[in-house]
């Protein structure tokens, strides 16, 4: 799946196109938790959250992660957008909450990552 | 055995959003030396983690990153309250971060372990009063 494939299903506004919208990435996570993300992801490369600040996007920066998603329609400022610019991360905001937003990303294909603990 | 490279860091204690800045930064410049990208995420995650630490507990303070042919080593030291029991703060899920940094989207008491998780080396030397000093190191060839 492209980062925009990820759009298009997620009905998103794009904020920031990072390296490429072709860009793939085929496993994601959703947390609000930076703390959770930064201890227990593995290769995930999109992070759908709820939580607007700038250390998402470095969050997902040190986890070498392409795409950022904020769900329930919220927007990232301009120093946000600005930091993954220079990054070369996508941002994108989904008018979907989490759930539904996670949900019609696996339904087309997107994994979870981490099926090893279960 | 070759020159290292020593690179300085401020961690300002007072702007939240500023933090990782460092980190980000060592993460280009190790990549740009061409080190394994195994051994670029352990160094920016375990900086990035403690670099918060300072941020938000330790008061700010400064940052010292040598590289050297066998390995990249991270001083973290700050002049902030210090740790009072340094093996219970190890512990995974113990934090005293307040609800204005669970917020934020940290404080799960998750950051320690998994500095210790992702360096090869760490240690902790903490005086309540006096501050923090954490040392890092991770091995390019392991
Ligand atoms: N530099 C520091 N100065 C003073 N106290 C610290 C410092 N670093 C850590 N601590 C103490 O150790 C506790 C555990 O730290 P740890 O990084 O594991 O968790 P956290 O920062 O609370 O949450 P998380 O890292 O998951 O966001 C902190 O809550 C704090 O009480
Ligand atoms: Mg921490």
């Amino acid at each position: 799946m492209t980062v925009q494939e990820i759009q298009e299903i997620l009905k998103a506004t794009v904020y920031c196109e990072g390296t490429s919208l072709q860009t793939e990435a085929h496993t994601a996570c959703g947390s609000d938790l930076m703390s959770d993300v930064l201890a227990y992801v593995k290769d995930q490369s999109v992070l759908l959250t709820g939580l607007v600040n700038p250390q998402v996007v470095r969050t997902a920066e040190m986890m070498d992660m392409v795409c950022v998603v904020f769900v329930r329609g919220k927007q990232p400022d301009k120093a946000i957008v600005e930091m993954a610019q220079e990054l070369g991360i996508a941002v994108l905001s989904t008018p979907y909450g989490m759930f539904s937003a996670c949900g019609r990303l696996h339904d087309r294909g997107m994994k979870g990552g981490g099926e090893a603990y279960v | 055995m070759s020159d290292t490279i020593q690179l300085n860091f401020t961690v300002p204690g007072d702007d939240f959003t500023r933090a990782g800045e460092a980190s980000s930064e060592v993460k280009g410049i190790l990549k740009k030396l061409g080190l394994s990208p195994m051994v670029v995420r352990k160094v920016a995650i375990a900086m990035y983690e403690g670099e918060i630490n300072m941020a938000i507990h330790g008061g700010g303070g400064e940052i010292t990153v040598e590289i050297s042919d066998q390995w990249v080593q991270m001083v973290l030291a700050d002049q902030g309250p210090g740790i009072p029991n340094v093996e219970l703060a190890m512990q995974e899920g113990w934090s005293t971060a307040p609800d204005s940094v669970r917020n934020l989207g940290f404080g799960a008491g998750m950051g320690l372990p998994n500095m210790k998780k992702y360096s090869d080396e760490m240690s902790i030397d903490s005086q309540v009063g006096v501050g923090t000093t954490v040392t890092m190191r991770v091995y390019l060839n392991l």
